[in-house]
C-alpha cells in the first residue's frame, strides 16, 4: 500500500490550516509527520482517512484518490488507531476489536469463525487476549491503546494511520506500542509528539508549521538544530546515541543554551514540550 | 476514577484462549436472554388484560382470543366480558406493548446518533411539537375537518414541523453534528413548549384544560383495533432497519471519527436515524401523547445487562420497553379507579427511583469508568 498526497489545502473561513500539503508513503514504511501544536499534523490525517475533505489537493491510496473510493471500500484500505474513546458508552474489549470487521459485513452478514479468529490473533498480537472480557473504560491508557491497534489489526488494512499513539503514556508504554507498530511491517503514517521517539522509530520524517510541510527527510536530514529553533521554538542539540546509534536530541533550557553550557542529559524543556496535547 | 489494573506482560496473552471462548459462549445464551423476554411478554400481555374493574380468568381471555381469530368457539363467557375483552382491554394492551417498544427503541437509536445518553425520543423537538399541535386541536378547536382523528393527525404533523425545523436549522456546512442537534432541540422545545403553556393559561376551559395535560403525560385509554395497524408497521419497519444498521451502530457511539474510519458515511447514517426516529417517535406521540422516561430510561436499563452492543440492545429493549409499559399502563388504569392516571405520572414515579437504584448498583458502569 502506498500514500500520495498531493498539494492539499483545507480552510476554515478562510484561514488556510492546510497548505499544499504534499507526503508520499511507500509500501511498508514507517513515516511520522510532526510539528508544534496547531501545525496541521491532525488535520492532514483527518483528511487522509476522510473526516475531513479538503478544498484542493488530491490524496491515494494505491493509485486511487481516497474521496472516490465508497466510504467502505476507504475503511478496507486505510485503518486509524484515534484517541476516541466510546466514553459513557460500555463495551468490553472483544467487542470493541470486533468493530474493525465493520467494513468488511454486509448488512446481512453474521460474524462467522474467521472474524472471530481475526479478532482473537489481533487480541493476542498485541497481547490483549487475557482482557477480552474486561471493560474497555476500566483499562488503562497503555492498554487502550493495544486495544485500539488490535482493532485496526482486524480491519485487516495495509495501511494503518496513527494520531500521536503515544500521547498521555508512560515512557514504557510508548515505546512498548512503537515496537508493536514497528513489528506490524504495515505500511505507517503517524503523527508524533515526541521527537527523539520519531528520531528511533521512523524511516523518513515530514515537519510541519503552520500548515506547511517545512522539511522532509530522514530524521538525520531534518533534525537540524536550525530547524528545530525555528519550527518548535527550542535550542537543542543532536547526537548520535552511541548505544543506539539513532538520534538524539537534547533541548537545552534557556539558561543553559548559552555556548559555554554544556548539553545536559536532563532535559526538563523535554518533559514541556511533549506533555501538552 | 478509572481502575488501574496490573500488566501482564505480553507473551502471557498468547496461551490462554478461555476469554475469547467466553464471548462466544455470551452469544450462544443470548437467544435464550430473547425467547424468555417473549414468553415473559405473552404473560405481560394476558395478564394486563385480565386486570380491571371486573376480573377475567387468563384462560378467558386466550378462549376470546382464539374464537375471534379464528371463529372456533370453546368454553363459556359472556358477551359482556367478550366486549370487555376483545373491544376494550386487547387493544388498549396492545397499545401500550406498542408504545412502550417503539419509545425503547428510538431512545436507543436517538443515544446512538447524538452520542449522548441523555438523549431520548424527544431530543428533537417532536413532542413539543405535537403537543402544541394537541393543545390547538383540544383548546381552540383547530383542525376539526379531521373528524375523530384530528387530535392524532395535527400531533403527527406537529411532530413532523418540529424535526424538519431542528434538522433545517442544525444543518451546518452539509454536515449534522449531535451538538447542534441537541442544542437545537432543546431551543425548540422550549419555544414551542412556551407556545403551548400560553394557550393553556389564556384557556378557561377547565375541561379542556385537563384533558390537554393528560395528553401530554400520555395515555393509552380508548385504545380500538384500528390504531394499532400503523405504529404495528411503524415499529416493524423502524426495528428490523435498526438492527441490520446495529454495526454502524456500534461504531457511532464508539466515536464519530472512529465510525468513519470503519468505513460508515456519518452523515447520511446519521440523517437517515433522524428519519427513522421522528417516523416512530410522531406516530407514538399521535396515538398515546407524550409518555416521558421509556425511551430514556429503558436504553440504559438494558445496556447494564447486555452491554452496548447493539445486536443485542435493541431486541432486548423491544421487549423490555413493550413488558414495561403494560404495567405502566395496568397501573395507571387501576391504582385510583375509577379515575385514570396519566402514563407519564406512573413512568416517573416508579421508574426513576428504579432507574437510580439501578445505576447505584452498577457503579461501575454508566460512567464510572474513565472515559
Amino acid at each position: 500500500m502506498t500514500l500520495h498526497v498531493e498539494k492539499v489545502t483545507w480552510r476554515v473561513e478562510e484561514q488556510a490550516i492546510l497548505r499544499d500539503v504534499a507526503v508520499d508513503v511507500a509500501a511498508g514504511e514507517l513515516v511520522g509527520v510532526l510539528g508544534p501544536n496547531g501545525s496541521g499534523k491532525s488535520s492532514l490525517l483527518r483528511c487522509i482517512y476522510r473526516a475531513l475533505k479538503p478544498d484542493a489537493g488530491y490524496i491515494a491510496l494505491d493509485g486511487d484518490n481516497v474521496w472516490d473510493l465508497d466510504a467502505k471500500e476507504a475503511a478496507r484500505r486505510t485503518a486509524t488507531v484515534l484517541q476516541e474513546t466510546p466514553g459513557e458508552f460500555e463495551f468490553v474489549v472483544w467487542e470493541m476489536v470486533l468493530m474493525g470487521r465493520t467494513p468488511h459485513k454486509s448488512m446481512f452478514a453474521r460474524e462467522n469463525a474467521e472474524d472471530h479468529d481475526l479478532v482473537e490473533s489481533a487480541l493476542g498480537q498485541v497481547g490483549m487476549l487475557p482482557f477480552a472480557e474486561r471493560s474497555f473504560a476500566t483499562l488503562s491508557g497503555g492498554e487502550k491503546q493495544r486495544v485500539l491497534i488490535a482493532r485496526a489489526l482486524a480491519q485487516q488494512a495495509r495501511f494503518l494511520i496513527l494520531d500521536e499513539p503515544t500521547n498521555h503514556l508512560d515512557v514504557r508504554y510508548q515505546l512498548e506500542i512503537l515496537d508493536l507498530v514497528r513489528g506490524l511491517q504495515v505500511t505507517t503514517f503517524t503523527a508524533l509528539h515526541d521527537l527523539n521517539l520519531a528520531a528511533t522509530y521512523c524511516d523518513r520524517l515530514y515537519i510541519m508549521s503552520e500548515g506547511e510541510i517545512v522539511a522532509a527527510g530522514t530524521p538525520e536530514d531534518v533534525f537540524q538544530p536550525a530547524l528545530l529553533r525555528k519550527v518548535f521554538g527550542v535550542e537543542a542539540e543532536v547526537q548520535v546515541h552511541p548505544r543506539t546509534g539513532k538520534l538524539h536530541i537534547v533541548f537545552l533550557p534557556a539558561h543553559a543554551a548559552a555556548p559555554s553550557a554544556t548539553a545536559s542529559n536532563e532535559a526538563p524543556a523535554s518533559a514541556v514540550l511533549v506533555g501538552e496535547s | 476514577m478509572g481502575a488501574v489494573v496490573e500488566k501482564p506482560s505480553q507473551d502471557q496473552g498468547e496461551t490462554r484462549p478461555a476469554p475469547a471462548s467466553q464471548s462466544k459462549r455470551r452469544d450462544a445464551r443470548f437467544p435464550l436472554v430473547v425467547l424468555a423476554l417473549a414468553v415473559a411478554l405473552l404473560v405481560t400481555l394476558t395478564l394486563a388484560v385480565t386486570i380491571g374493574p371486573v376480573a377475567i380468568a387468563p384462560l378467558t381471555v386466550w378462549q376470546i382470543a382464539v374464537s375471534r381469530l379464528t371463529g372456533l368457539a370453546s368454553g363459556e363467557w359472556s358477551a359482556a366480558h367478550e366486549n370487555i375483552v376483545w373491544l376494550i382491554r386487547l387493544p388498549r394492551v396492545f397499545l401500550a406493548a406498542l408504545v412502550g417498544a417503539g419509545l425503547a427503541v428510538v431512545g436507543v437509536a436517538m443515544q446512538a446518533a447524538v452520542r449522548n445518553p441523555l438523549a431520548d425520543p424527544y431530543i428533537l423537538g417532536i413532542s413539543s411539537g405535537a403537543s402544541l399541535a394537541a393543545v390547538l386541536v383540544i383548546l381552540l378547536g383547530l383542525f376539526k375537518f379531521f373528524g375523530i382523528y384530528s387530535l392524532s393527525v395535527a400531533a403527527f404533523f406537529g411532530s413532523v414541523m418540529a424535526f424538519v425545523i431542528v434538522l433545517t436549522l442544525a444543518q451546518h456546512r452539509g454536515t449534522l453534528s449531535p451538538v447542534r442537534l441537541i442544542l437545537v432541540g432543546v431551543a425548540l422545545s422550549y419555544v414551542l413548549s412556551a407556545g403551548t403553556s400560553f394557550i393553556i393559561f389564556r384557556a378557561d376551559d377547565a375541561e379542556g384544560i385537563r384533558s390537554v395535560l393528560f395528553w401530554l403525560q400520555g395515555s393509552v385509554a380508548g385504545a380500538k383495533w384500528s390504531y394499532l395497524t400503523i405504529p404495528s408497521v411503524a415499529v416493524l419497519i423502524g426495528t428490523t432497519y435498526l438492527v441490520l444498521q446495529a454495526r454502524p451502530l456500534n461504531a457511532l457511539i464508539a466515536g464519530e471519527e472512529t465510525a468513519i474510519s470503519l468505513g460508515v458515511n456519518t452523515n447520511r447514517f446519521r440523517r437517515m436515524l433522524m428519519v427513522v426516529a421522528a417516523m416512530i417517535t410522531g406516530v407514538m406521540v399521535a396515538l398515546a401523547g407524550a409518555v416521558g422516561f421509556v425511551g430514556l430510561m429503558m436504553p440504559h436499563t438494558v445496556r447494564l445487562f447486555v452491554g452496548s452492543d447493539h445486536r443485542r440492545v435493541l431486541p432486548v429493549s423491544l421487549l423490555a420497553g413493550a413488558i414495561f409499559l403494560v404495567w405502566v399502563d395496568v397501573l395507571a388504569r387501576t391504582i385510583v379507579q375509577p379515575e385514570e392516571m396519566p402514563l407519564g405520572v406512573i413512568t416517573g414515579f416508579i421508574g426513576g427511583p428504579f432507574f437510580i437504584w439501578l445505576m447505584r448498583q452498577r457503579r461501575d458502569a454508566l460512567g464510572g469508568g474513565r472515559s
